[in-house]
């Protein structure tokens, strides 16, 4: 069987057979325990900022955002979108609870689907799970409730972001991740599909100049909602120090 | 499809050299390539920190490559994914190409992949009436223009403006001849509008992995026009393609990656789409593959392992060191021959194929240090090519075959129209990788080339050119 002839081969080349017992159970531990490495100073910084800083990388890479106070503000921050941008008053929405709660009742022009995105929708409103200041990254796990064509068929995406879902850096959305989500067919807290976008679609592939909106969107526009009343201000200093008291920094991968 | 001309790197360079297209690509792009690279690093100052924590993280899970290959593959099995263990390409292609007959397929579409080309899966998928789409917008154009990659991340950048716009006119005769493309994004909307349609006819979705996770058995795409996604949620079936060399333990350790990666490659702090696939649609959902196959793919590698190159195993292909390199700058990638071109490949290349057919390679080189200097994972690729020097000068390569192929160099660089003909109707190396070295019953100018270890640095318009240039005189 090509499983053990691979298996095999690799441990040749490491001159040992099969890890002994006690070595696995160290390998098995490191991934249990998956310590973080560094992580850049960049998103180590107060919660304001924070947000700030996710604004300005997701604006370096041609997204836009609009910050809206609450999510009663989305219907007309969806329509004034569509007209500044001169497209039709129609999109397909994630059946998202949050998204559904919205009263919509005061926008009764703009014309509303809640499924999956089919070829010819032109705009969706999708709901992201989180956002990383580090490089400006939305994070969308699929679920019934937040299905991934909406992030890659139509030529809009129009994003719903939460301003408390932001974090600093990846890792701290990978221990959200773990804490918060229930796979359930593996028990585990991957999602099927876990996309991290950021900013819309491009291709640089004719003559190495920059096109947006290759076979994704082309624009990507986030509602930021500010749901962070008085959002509690970390000094500097205090930020730092939970940056490096975070576990493992940085791992010694030799173990 | 990808022909081995591995051999034939000396004429390969000297046509490169002459082919004013190539050279008008080469001057667009280099400096595009190092001046977004340098920013993309300027702006973290911990880079250094994270090429070394890269490079430890790697040789740890190359250390242990048996046991994460096998926890990352008991959680693919846990999401309802299956793992198809090959050691040969021969294998990989017969795997993808059951799947495929299983789905019903009638066309494919496909994400960029390197270790796709490695094993050539489009021609056998061909050859057995199943039609692939390649669907990243370098990687269609050269389809429809029947041309290897140049570039392992910008695989098309060999072409200009003028040589989308003809292709597409011979290749969408559906459309109005008359059509005029004004600017880059009338192409970029005509091959979006093409390609929609295949996504959606696909039956398989094919793509590569930038990384794979032990920790959650996930694959990891890496795109920024989301052609990966599309091919990888649409159809019914979803097959990644791998080496055993892309997993690592943890998501942690996939992020330290991730940082490196993008910067290195493209200059951006992060590509548009990185997406983690694991397992088959869930109950409930909306989209997503009914089916999730990995081929988790040797094909040489693991007689890597304890050899003076396995740190090449480390690399990401991000291709940097191509991209820095003078020899690569000068000729660009389709001199080299095969899969993957520049340091990385001078390195790899020889490794599987055989350092009979591309053991001159690491000849290509002036040695200058800036591939390894600008690595993410810190390969020595200069040592890495010297060792190959050494092992090709221990084969002894006779001063007879020399002469022979230097009288074909000769022969050939007066008909460029002939070599590139030769080249074309040479048999797929690809398809014989699997059956063993030495199998190769014809390549054009198959017997190793040189023992000369001093391949004269191609500075622009420097001796190739001349040599080109007398050759042709003398034809005539
Ligand atoms: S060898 Fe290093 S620089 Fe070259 S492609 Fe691989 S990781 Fe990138």
């Amino acid at each position: 069987m090509s499983k053990d002839a691979i298996l095999g081969a690799i441990r040749r080349g490491l001159k040992r057979g099969p890890l002994p017992a006690d070595q696995a159970a160290m390998l098995n531990g490191r991934i249990a325990s998956h310590p973080r490495h560094l992580i850049p100073a960049r998103s180590r910084i107060p919660r304001a900022e924070q947000i700030a800083l996710f604004i300005k990388n997701v604006e370096k890479e041609f997204g836009t955002v609009q910050r809206i106070p609450d999510l009663a503000g989305v219907p007309e921050a969806v329509t004034d979108y569509l007209a500044a941008q001169n497209l039709p008053a129609r999109i397909v929405m994630a059946p998202h609870p949050e998204l559904e709660s919205i009263d919509w009742t005061a926008r009764p022009l703009l014309a509303r689907e809640t499924r999956r995105a089919q070829e010819g929708d032109l705009v969706s409103l999708q709901h992201a799970w989180a956002g990383v200041a580090e490089t400006g990254t939305l994070f969308f796990p699929s679920d019934p409730v937040r299905p991934a064509t909406l992030n890659l068929l139509p030529e809009t995406e129009i994003v719903l972001l939460r301003a408390s879902a932001i974090v600093g850096a990846y890792e701290e959305a990978w221990d959200r991740l773990r804490a918060e989500r229930k796979d359930p067919m593996t028990g585990g807290w991957m999602p099927r599909n876990l996309m991290l976008v950021t900013g819309p679609s491009r291709s640089a592939d004719i003559e190495q100049t920059l096109e947006l909106g290759a076979h994704g969107p082309r624009r990507l526009h986030i509602l930021l909602v500010e749901d962070e009343a008085a959002p509690r201000e970390m000094s500097r200093a205090e930020a730092r120090a939970q940056a490096t008291a975070q576990p493992g920094t940085p791992a010694a991968p030799g173990d | 499809m990808v022909h081995l001309t591995s051999p034939a790197f000396k004429e390969n360079a000297a046509r490169a050299l002459a082919d004013p297209g190539l050279q008008k690509a080469l001057a667009r792009t280099k400096p595009q390539f190092h001046g977004k690279r340098a920013k993309a690093v300027a702006g973290l100052p911990e880079f250094e920190q994270l090429r070394n924590i890269g490079r430890d993280i790697k040789n740890h899970t190359l250390a242990n490559l048996d046991h994460y290959l096998e926890v990352y593959a008991a959680n693919v099995e846990k999401a309802g994914g299956v793992v198809h263990w090959c050691s040969t390409a021969d294998e990989a292609r017969a795997v993808v190409l059951e799947i495929c007959r299983q789905a019903g397929a009638k066309t494919v579409t496909k994400g960029k992949s390197m270790i796709s080309e490695e094993l050539g899966i489009n021609d056998h998928l061909e050859a057995h009436g199943i039609t692939p789409v390649e669907t990243d917008l370098g990687e269609y154009i050269l389809q429809l223009r029947k041309e290897p990659p140049s570039h392992i991340i910008g695989p098309a950048f060999h072409l200009n403006r003028e040589d989308w716009e003809q292709s597409f006119r011979e290749s969408h005769t559906d459309l109005d001849p008359k059509r005029v493309f004004t600017e880059r994004r009338d192409i970029l909307t005509e091959a979006r509008t093409k390609l929609r349609s295949r996504f959606l006819a696909a039956d398989v979705g094919i793509t590569g992995a930038n990384f794979l996770i032990a920790e959650t058995g996930s694959s990891v795409i890496v795109t920024n026009e989301g052609n990966g996604d599309l091919t990888q949620t649409l159809p019914k079936v979803h097959i990644a393609l791998a080496s055993i060399e892309k997993v690592v333990p943890t998501l942690e350790d996939a992020t330290s990656l991730l940082r490196l990666l993008a910067r290195s490659a493209t200059g951006q702090d992060f590509s548009v789409y990185t997406t983690f696939s694991t397992g088959i649609r869930r109950q409930g959902d909306l989209d997503g593959p009914e089916q999730y196959h990995v081929v988790l793919i040797d094909n040489g590698r693991s007689n890597m392992i304890g050899t003076d190159f396995q740190e090449m195993l480390r690399c990401i292909r991000c291709a940097a060191c191509m991209n820095h390199c003078p020899v690569y700058g000068a000729t660009g990638g389709h001199a080299y021959g095969w899969v993957y071109p520049g340091p990385m490949g001078s390195v790899l290349t020889p490794t599987l194929v055989g350092v009979d057919k591309a053991g001159h390679l690491p000849n290509a080189s002036t040695f200058c240090g800036r591939c390894e200097s600008v690595c993410p994972v810190k390969i020595p690729l200069p040592k890495l090519m010297r060792h190959w020097r050494e092992r090709e000068f221990e084969r002894h390569l006779t001063p007879g075959t020399i002469r022979t192929n230097l009288r074909l160099w000769a022969w050939f660089a007066k008909r460029p129209a002939a070599y590139r003909a030769v080249t074309r109707m040479g048999i797929g190396a690809l398809g014989l990788l699997g059956r063993g070295k030495g199998a190769f019953k014809w390549l054009p100018f198959a017997e190793g080339w040189t023992r000369g270890r001093d391949l004269p640095a191609p500075e622009p318009g420097g001796t190739f050119m001349a040599r080109y240039a007398k050759a042709r005189r003398q034809g005539r």
